[in-house]
């Protein structure tokens, strides 16, 4: 036990991580951990020795000190330092090249071995039993449930069985009879271990984290122990597995070289040290650098907790806590959806891309963290029919569940900065480009293709589709045919599961629009609850249509040119839905909702027309100013108008009455549905958060760091939440950022209701990287954005033309 | 391509037609000799003691003999290398007071380097007719001005195979010109079947096109002289002229054909000299020719038959991959001088014992020249009765030559020198990779190993070095870091060159004591002016032939 990669590990516990759940799993194992010994009675070698992560340059400052306002608001000590303090802290560091650091004094040292041997003792005494020396060869899955494992020396039956087999998970997981697909990738990982210094190195000494050295370097038995994260990495293991082979794994100096120059540099005294050993000791790494966790989509009761990216001591306890809560809860006690193994589907699963992914992904966790940044590998992966024709227009794109979007359209002749140096924490260089592409859609029509939406199809002989459709969601179904609904799909606890809109295309069949990332969830989701009845049948159609959004005023005019129907708000009001022809193509399912409150429709083409369409839109287009846009010009504006979506700012933690969406429950629609009662219990007795929309009021766009997300929200000084989603509105010349604002009674910290009066009457700060800025609170949006309603005759012809 | 040796610049002559022999035979000493005696050494030393103090001081000691030695700047750098004898130069003048550095760019260097650089892919024709040679780089880095060093590479049109050859000339650079022009047709006419011949001839004589016979790969610089042409192809007519004559019936022996060839030819040199010219120019030509010499390393590619023709102290070498990766050099000539014992019993018997004794001093022929077999030089091959003769009845720069009127001492029973190769057969295996062909200035300064290994690296694009392993040993950080720095040093290095030869010179000039490229002494090296360059080292020419081990694997097969 705990002799494969375990044994290697470097041992450092440290809480200084940039998603604020992964921070919390990390504090958790912390405290965990330190009284580990005392519980057990099993040697862990706690030391709380703390980190020092240093800056060289002021963006990585930035970045540190945008950790630090989390750690602060989560009650972790943790300061911003100077170089002199460094030194002071650590003798051995040079200090030359540094502009700052940032201190958790919290953090420790374990022996990792030691703890895991721990945590088995305590486990062991709690009746678990643990078998050695055993391999498991499949998993026996029956009626989609897992009933029991097969392993070399015999059968086990079981309800529950959780794969945590660190990088030979993929394997295990393509195993079984049904396949479960865990995308992770090995890569070598290197790590130095000297003898001790003349003078042995103290134990208590902190932890050095040189990010842009690549490196940690820890002390260790008096000497040191340093590894790092190389720009070029060696993935291992693509074919398959072969676990004797971890054993024989070379030493490759000339790999390590770069890292040792950097400790050298760090640390120039350590010329002398002796080297004992060069460590290689694979890490597991997965597609977007965050770890796997939680049930399989395919199979009942197969729990998946693997790829750790390199930080598998810091995560343990928590993501083991978050593990066992969800197997005896049915739901964690935080929202996991970041690291939920159902945002991957089986596209992720090729062996090349998760190859060619993690080499990547791997240096990228000593990079600077920017927003908005994007991979560049294992792209091109889901395009769109159009991805030619956008692309040779100036398309820049991002990748959402594999699925190529557009970010903006670069005009001809402008050009951007490389991708290295347009990293940024401050305005970026395409402001201008989609701030053009926003206005357009406010005063004329832009075209996005959003063929990236989750589409389901949903359909029955008889009403079961209708009576299950009205039991799974919160808003009533039972719509006349062509409306279009907008619905969450919520948990028992009324939090939303997914967010969609649903089309009632015939009295027995629904169109269902998701986020992109739901396409594996929401059907697992469906599927599990859903009855078991033949002539209920749901379809995946996402593949089948391209969607275009044409998103402004004139977009009306475009579509009722092409289609020679009538279009006005009288035959077409909003959230309408109806198959008509746009150009000669037929069958085009056009809606009346640009999920962005802006004015316009969604038209969801298949897909041999979506070239067709695309030409007929754009040639129309022409006269009333058409031109393209991309996903950034629609987050802009759906944030301004005080949009949630679903996996950004709603989460299963979130009921629609915490976000002002009681609109889109029907309470009493006349049967149960999921969440009803807790829904009801909070319309009675108030919410604990609430979903607030904040307009930065001394924000210089220019010179001040812009938020992104997971900034704190301070009222009268005091925290109350954190930022979810943020976006420059070129409407109001201002940022604004939308968060949840929770109410902490005073003394005891406990969560109280939180009342319109409660947000009204505050004074908000938002803290971005250490510095506040004053924000003005809205419940509802703006309504001087809507004003802007279809007037058809008002809107002038001329200033919309092509410029 | 026609049998006539090529229409091509006319550098040679425009330059030499002004310079007196003398020049050509003695460029660097003879210029510094006097100026030594004017007492500046000091200035000379403080240049010279800048730019490379290391082999400086062969200076002093050598300068009195140099003037009536025969090419005696050849292996200074290699001969004479004493440390201990630099402390009293320095003496002469303060040496830290002379500030003047022309460090050169490494775009610079590269410039240098890549100068003369050539490549020559074998085109592929779909599968069919596909050669055991994938190509070749070759390069050539001047020490004398001008480089004595010629290079030669032409594929055979009428037979098959392909020929390369480097050519290191001495007192001046003629005769190393003359036989990297003629020697391949001495050679492909001498593999050429009767038929071919006589279809040749046939065309000559009815004034039709020729068929071709070779297909060169030359440099732009590689040039052919114009002028001697007429008369060169007439010698070589003369000689598949008897080849038809003497019709034998059999199949050509490439080995016996190499030897003919390059016997042929130093005949015709010596020959053409002797008969002279009415055209005043060719006539010192050929006496220039003559008078001069050049040694040659050839080889004959043809399917796994590869045969080294060698005549002199160039040497080809052939890299082996082994099982495990690593690289290994055979040797396929063996250098003809005094350090082969072989060559110098050789040398003993076809002389009277009386002569034992002055055959060889000081590691050279009749102690003067280094190599033992070359082309031309026929001051060792003419009896003295001859070389009066024609030295008198010679055109005026000849006659007021200090040197070609000096004749060897102990010249008792010429000749002494010939230039019958040595020719080693080797049958390719799919392990040999590659084949070097060089002149002795690469070879004074890397060992065939390192050779071996730095071609093998940069064309398997891999670098195959032995990983450290620390294991038992005691090694610091800094240690360890200071290895790692230079070896990838040396893998970088790998990547600036795009030519193998190239690659190797930059090695064989800028090599520091761990046997990575020290830019600074790569600069500091080519900066030098052109009188001293010749001190430090030697002309450097460069062949890397790259086999398609494919091919030789499949060749191999069907004869299993």
């Amino acid at each position: 036990m705990a002799a494969g990669t375990t044994r290697f590990c470097a041992g450092i516990v440290s809480t200084a991580r940039h998603v604020s759940l992964e921070l919390k799993m990390a504090d958790y194992s912390n405290k965990l951990y330190q009284q580990l010994e005392q519980e057990t009675g099993v040697k862990t070698g706690y030391m709380k020795t703390g980190s020092i992560s240093l800056a060289q340059t002021q963006d990585r400052l930035i970045s540190l000190k945008r950790i630090a306002s989390s750690l602060n608001v989560m009650g972790i000590p943790c300061e911003i330092i100077t170089p002199k303090q460094v030194a002071q802290l650590h003798p051995l560091i040079n200090i030359h090249d540094l502009v700052g650091a940032m201190y958790v004094p919290e953090d420790a040292l374990v022996s990792s071995a030691n703890v895991s041997l721990a945590l088995a003792t305590a486990a062991s005494r709690n009746g678990v039993q643990i078998h050695e020396r055993t391999s498991v060869s499949h998993v026996s899955v029956q009626k989609g449930r897992v009933t029991g494992v097969e392993t070399d020396r015999g059968q086990i039956q079981c309800q529950y069985f959780v794969n945590c087999a660190g990088q030979w998970a993929y394997e295990l997981g393509h195993s079984g009879e049904e396949p479960v697909n865990i995308p992770l990738h090995a890569c070598e990982h290197f790590y130095l271990l000297t003898h001790p210094l003349k003078e042995p190195l103290a134990s208590s000494l902190p932890t050095i984290v040189d990010p842009d050295g690549r490196i940690y370097i820890r002390n260790w038995q008096g000497g040191i122990l340093s590894g790092g994260f190389e720009k070029n990495p060696k993935p291992l293991f693509t074919e398959g597995r072969n676990q004797l082979e971890i054993q024989n794994l070379q030493e490759d100096w000339d790999h390590f070289e770069p890292l040792l120059s950097a400790l050298l540099r760090r640390m120039p005294d350590l010329e002398a040290l002796q080297i004992m050993q060069l460590v290689n000791c694979p890490e597991s790494f997965t597609p977007d650098m965050r770890c796997i966790m939680g049930e399989s989509p395919t199979v009942r009761g197969y729990f998946v907790l693997a790829g750790m990216n390199s930080a598998g001591i810091s995560y343990g306890g928590g993501a083991g806590k978050y593990l066992a809560e969800w197997m005896v809860n049915g739901y964690p006690s935080e929202n996991v959806w970041p690291l939920d193994l159902k945002r991957f589907g089986t596209l992720q699963s090729s062996r090349t891309f998760l190859r060619h992914r993690v080499m990547e992904v791997m240096p990228l966790m000593c990079d600077l963290k920017v927003p908005r940044w994007d991979f560049q590998t294992g792209r091109q992966l889901r395009t769109s029919p159009l991805y030619d024709r956008l692309d040779a227009q100036g398309a820049r794109w991002m990748e959402k569940h594999g699925f190529e979007r557009v970010k903006y359209f670069v005009p001809p002749g402008k050009d951007l900065l490389d991708l290295d140096q347009s990293k940024t924490f401050y305005k970026p260089d395409w402001f201008d480009i989609v701030g053009s592409e926003v206005k357009c859609c406010k005063e004329a029509v832009c075209v996005i293709d959003m063929s990236s939406f989750t589409k389901f199809e949903i359909s029955s002989t008889g009403d079961q589709a209708l009576e299950s459709l009205q039991y799974l969601f919160s808003n009533d179904l039972d719509v006349p045919v062509g409306h279009v609904v907008h619905t969450g799909m919520l948990n028992e606890k009324g939090g939303y599961e997914n967010d969609c809109s649903i089309a009632r295309l015939s009295k027995r069949s629904f169109f269902m629009i998701s986020p992109t990332d739901q396409q594996v969830h929401c059907w697992a989701w469906l599927k599990n609850r859903l009855p078991d009845d033949s002539n209920l049948t749901m379809e995946d159609v996402t593949w089948k249509y391209t969607a275009l959004n044409l998103i402004g005023p004139r977009a009306v005019d475009v579509l009722s040119e092409l289609s020679y129907a009538p279009i006005t708000p009288e035959h077409f009001p909003s959230l309408f839905c109806k198959e008509m022809s746009v150009g000669y193509a037929n069958g085009i399912r056009v809606m009346s909702i640009t999920h962005t409150g802006e004015p316009g429709f969604m038209l969801y083409i298949p897909i041999e027309y979506a070239l067709h369409v695309y030409n007929e839109v754009m040639n129309m287009g022409q006269k009333y100013g058409i031109r393209n846009a991309g996903y950034y010009a629609l987050r802009s504006l759906r944030i301004e108008k005080f949009f949630a979506f679903w996996g950004q700012d709603l989460d299963a933690f979130t009921t629609p009455m915490e976000c002002g969406r009681e609109f889109q429950v029907k309470l009493e629609k006349g049967m149960q549905f999921v969440g009803q009662e807790a829904l009801l219990e909070q319309k009675q007795n108030g919410v604990y958060k609430r979903f607030t929309m904040f307009i930065l009021e001394d924000h210089d766009t220019d010179a001040d760091l812009w938020p992104w997300w997971g900034e704190p929200i301070f009222r009268n000084g005091r925290y109350v939440g954190k930022t979810t989603s943020s976006a420059y509105s070129y409407t109001l010349e201002r940022h604004v950022c939308l968060g949840f604002v929770q109410h902490f009674d005073e003394k005891t910290g406990e969560e109280l209701v939180v009342t319109t009066d409660f947000i009204n009457q505050g004074e908000y700060e938002i803290d971005i990287a250490g510095q506040r800025f004053q924000a003005k609170a809205k419940l509802y949006p703006l309504s001087s954005l809507f004003t802007h309603r279809r007037r058809k005759d008002e809107v002038e012809l001329s200033g919309y033309q092509r410029e | 391509m026609c049998v006539c040796p090529g229409p091509r610049r006319i550098a040679i002559p425009v330059r030499s037609s002004r310079l007196p022999l003398l020049s050509d035979a003695m460029p660097a000493p003879a210029h510094l000799f006097p100026l030594i005696r004017n007492c500046e050494i000091s200035r000379i030393c403080s240049t010279v003691c800048y730019c490379h103090h290391k082999h400086l001081c062969c200076l002093s000691s050598h300068f009195a003999h140099s003037h009536f030695r025969y090419a005696p700047q050849k292996k200074f750098a290699a001969l004479y290398r004493p440390k201990e004898n630099f402390n009293h130069f320095i003496h002469a003048r303060d040496y830290a007071s002379t500030p003047q550095r022309f460090y050169l760019t490494p775009p610079q260097v590269n410039s240098i380097l890549k100068a003369n650089e050539y490549s020559f892919k074998v085109p592929e024709f779909d599968g069919k007719n596909v050669s055991s040679v994938l190509g070749f780089d070759s390069n050539q880095l001047p020490a004398n001005a001008p480089i004595e060093d010629r290079r030669s590479a032409a594929t055979c049109l009428q037979t098959r195979g392909m020929l390369l050859g480097v050519f290191d000339g001495h007192a001046g650079c003629a005769c190393a010109q003359a036989v990297s022009e003629r020697l391949f047709y001495y050679i492909a006419v001498s593999l050429l079947p009767h038929e071919t011949l006589l279809e040749i001839e046939n065309a000559v004589e009815s004034g039709r096109a020729l068929l071709p016979i070779l297909q060169w790969h030359k440099h732009p610089n590689d040039y052919f002289s114009k002028e001697a042409s007429k008369l060169y192809f007439n010698s070589l007519r003369t000689y598949w002229q008897e080849l038809i004559d003497l019709n034998s019936g059999e199949t050509t022996d490439v080995k016996e054909a190499l030897i003919n060839a390059f016997k042929r030819l130093d005949n015709d040199i010596s020959l053409e000299a002797q008969v002279g010219d009415p055209n005043s120019f060719l006539n010192y030509l050929v006496l220039r020719v003559a008078f001069s010499g050049a040694t040659a390393c050839v080889a004959h590619v043809d399917g796994v038959d590869l045969h080294i023709a060698n005549t002199g102290d160039s040497r080809a070498m052939l890299g082996v991959q082994e099982e495990d990766g690593s690289w290994s050099a055979v040797n396929l000539s063996y250098d003809h001088n005094a350090q082969n014992e072989h060559e110098v019993e050789r040398v003993k018997m076809e002389h009277p014992k009386s002569e034992e004794k002055s055959l060889v001093k000081q590691d050279r022929l009749l102690g003067l020249l280094m190599p033992f077999r070359a082309f031309g030089d026929v001051k060792f091959k003419w009896s003295i009765e001859l070389q009066k003769r024609v030295v008198e009845s010679g055109p005026d720069q000849l006659n007021d030559n200090e040197y070609t009127k000096f004749i060897p001492p102990n010249y008792h029973t010429p000749p002494y020198l010939t230039a019958e190769p040595e020719v080693i057969y080797h049958k390719l295996r799919p392990q040999d990779k590659f084949l070097v062909l060089a002149t002795d200035g690469l070879w004074e300064t890397m060992h065939r190993q390192d050779v071996a290994r730095i071609v093998g690296e940069y064309l398997t694009g891999v670098h195959h070095q032995q990983p450290i392993a620390v294991g038992g040993y005691k090694v610091t950080l800094g240690q360890m870091h200071g290895l790692l720095t230079e070896r990838r040093a040396r893998i970088s290095s790998v990547f600036e060159d795009q030519n193998a030869a190239t690659h190797l010179i930059r090695h064989a000039v800028g090599n520091n004591e761990f046997g990575t490229v020290d830019h600074e002494r790569l600069s500091k090296m080519l900066s030098l002016p052109e009188e001293l360059a010749r001190m430090y080292r030697d002309d450097i020419t460069i062949i890397v032939v790259q086999f398609n081990s494919h091919v030789i694997g499949a060749c191999q097969n069907e004869e299993l």
